[in-house]
């Protein structure tokens, strides 16, 4: 076979257009996987295909990975590719990359997925966020996650310039044989998964900069780091004004940031279109709903909902949580259970979702007053801003339901 | 004052485990029980207990936990009457061996006759066990086949899932309450929660009304039963 897209490779990125155009046309879909579905059937190498030629920045990890994506394609400035709608498999990728022919390309990708993806795609820089307890039901384990990792960039052409967090062991042992690695100090809350080492599952000691276990494993010397608003990645520093909230999103952008000085964008000029990025598919976004006015957050596992939780101001006094326990968000709601709730003390929880009794009892044992809403218009409307954290299907039902404010 | 340990969290509370030490804390002192709820790390000693809770852990963890636990007074502590509520990982080191890393069997702590090997299958999804007459809700997530010995009673019989082999979940002793339901087993069935604080206090505990009552009766309905 020779080195360009044959014909069979034509037709199938055609065959994903189209499909994409039917499936927005009738309703049926956003256009983004479906499409791709087909035109990997027709070729299944396509995605190693349709990347040829671009330069590719992928980014995964258990939260953050759609926020950082669009911070990248932001930041980059101009026309990038992206799968901006969080399509993170295969299918989504070649949708995504059927659409455009922009060169400069940045895909989020599913965890479990990034070994297939980074062996398609030839990435210039993989971003690795972070690594947590995740739709428990599916996902599979989080140390099996981060080996699997690990095995895949030790095993990559070596070409890929890996952007990493150092300040999460599970990513650094991820990380740690890739060839050429930036290592982030950037703030990472949620440690619980991590707290006994992956090479020797001895206690690792955490002290407030750093972490070492005492088989030698420990924190790798950072070229990327923060303090509070300002960032310096490589010695070259820039201030940090984001309009997202919480120190998770200046993590996110620190990371997004320094792939793209891989990538040789102007730090400068890229730091100011980070900061401008307002809303991420819905998320942070001030929303209106049957008179209420709801500032929707999206939290898909613990780590996410102890980093929406600390953004939660003392003086509101309402706060409403969504959880459903649909196959996207994984089936068993147990982690509810791993979810630091005691912080809503002093709060009013409003309980929604189809799971709504899981997280009132969650909330029940946790000691923080709740409401079971079983019929959201009964809910009094507030004069303020109503805080709505939720989890993924929930917040899709949400984001659907209202409208911009 | 009732001291309830829960044993390396760090290692073993994959899947909200760390909920049924909460729940049993909280049904103790909303009856008026002083309570300690204390986390035991890596690093620190098995503390005198009246109840502790083990949960479950991927298979590293959970062969450091088994050699922690060898090491301690726990066996000992159960020995003299402490009781346990172990849930998947914490059911599997109770017994004689386990299953890690492919096949090769782990020596447990022996405290039961029970024997865990690989199964076929990771078994993920809904467990539902009859406990008596009660259901026993929750979730597992394994890749064990238990196996017990001629004296040793099983928790519950399977309804749903797979449990111990598909027919069996769990065992049952005088002072220890073993099942693949892992997370908050204790906070989806109040009465599970209530059988275990009234052995451990050995009191009549009257009925105590909580948000996990709805949620117990809705998955029973939910599951059809
Ligand atoms: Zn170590």
């Amino acid at each position: 076979m020779s080195n360009g897209p044959g014909i069979r490779d034509y037709l199938a990125i055609s065959g994903v257009r189209l499909v994409n155009r039917l499936s927005r046309l009738t309703g049926r879909g956003s256009g983004t996987v479906a499409g791709g579905r087909v035109g990997l059937r027709l070729a299944p190498d396509l995605l190693a295909t349709a990347s040829r030629d671009r330069t590719t920045v992928l980014v995964s990890g258990t939260n953050g990975k759609t926020t950082t994506t669009s911070m990248i394609a932001a930041g980059w400035g101009g026309l990038v590719t992206t799968n901006a709608t969080g399509a993170n498999m295969p299918a989504g990728h070649v949708a995504a990359l059927a659409e455009s022919t922009e060169r400069r390309t940045v895909l989020e990708v599913d965890e479990a997925w990034l070994p297939t993806v980074l062996a398609a795609t030839g990435p210039r820089v993989v971003v690795l966020l972070n690594l947590s307890r995740d739709q428990l039901d599916r996902a599979g384990e989080v140390r099996q996650m981060a080996e699997r990792w690990r095995g895949a960039l030790a095993h990559s052409s070596g070409t890929e310039v890996v952007v990493a967090n150092a300040n999460d062991p599970l990513v650094v042992y991820a990380a740690e044989e890739a060839t050429r690695v930036v290592w982030c100090d950037v703030a990472t809350t949620w440690l619980a998964d991590a707290v006994s080492c992956p090479k020797c599952t001895t206690a690792i000691s955490h002290d407030a900069n750093s972490w070492r276990c005492r088989c030698g494993f420990a924190k790798p010397p950072a070229v990327v780091t923060t303090t509070g608003s300002e960032l310096v990645v490589g010695g070259h520093r820039v201030e940090l004004d984001l309009a997202l909230p919480g120190e998770f999103n200046r993590a996110n952008a620190a990371m997004a940031l320094a792939a793209l000085d891989v990538v040789g964008v102007d730090l400068d000029e890229a730091v100011q279109r980070v900061n401008a990025v307002s809303n991420v598919a819905g998320r942070f976004s001030l929303r209106q709903w049957n008179g209420h006015r709801l500032r929707l957050l999206l939290a898909k596992n613990p780590a996410g909902f102890a980093a929406m939780l600390a953004t939660v101001p003392n003086d509101v006094s309402d706060v409403w949580v969504a959880i459903n326990a649909r196959v996207a968000d994984g089936r068993d709601p147990s982690w509810l259970f791993d979810v630091p709730f005691e912080e809503l003390a002093g709060h009013r929880v409003f309980a929604l979702g189809d799971r709504r009794l899981d997280l009132a009892t969650r909330l029940d044992y946790a000691g923080v007053d709740y409401v079971i809403v079983d019929d959201e218009s009964t809910v009094p409307v507030s004069s303020d801003v109503t805080l709505l954290l939720a989890n993924y299907t929930a917040f899709s039902d949400w984001l659907a339901r209202s409208s911009p404010c | 004052m009732l001291r309830v340990a829960v044993l390396f969290p760090e290692l073993l509370g994959t899947y909200g485990d760390g909920g049924n030490g909460v729940v049993i804390a909280e049904r103790a002192r909303r009856r008026g029980y002083e309570v300690e709820l204390a986390h035991v790390g890596l690093g620190d000693d098995v503390p005198e207990a009246a109840l502790y809770l083990l949960g479950g852990g991927e298979d590293g963890p959970q062969r450091l936990a088994a050699d922690l636990l060898r090491d301690s007074s726990f066996a000992s502590r159960v020995g003299d009457g402490a009781h346990v509520v172990a849930v998947c990982a914490g059911l599997q080191i109770l017994g004689e061996s386990f299953c890690i890393e492919g096949d090769d069997q782990y020596a447990g702590l022996g405290l039961v006759d029970v024997v865990t090997r690989r199964g076929a299958v990771r078994s993920v999804g809904e467990l539902a066990a009859r406990v008596g007459e009660r259901m026993l809700v929750g979730f597992e997530n394994h890749g064990g086949r238990t196996s017990l010995g001629t004296d040793v009673a099983p928790f519950g019989k399977v309804a749903k899932g797979r449990g111990n082999d598909g027919a069996l979940d769990g065992y049952r002793t005088l002072t220890i309450w073993a099942t693949y339901a892992h997370g908050p087993v204790l906070a989806m069935n109040p009465w599970f929660a209530d059988q275990v604080l009234s052995s451990v206090l050995d009191v009549e505990l009257e009925p105590l009304a909580t948000a996990a009552d709805l949620l117990y009766a809705s998955r029973c309905a939910a599951l059809g039963f």
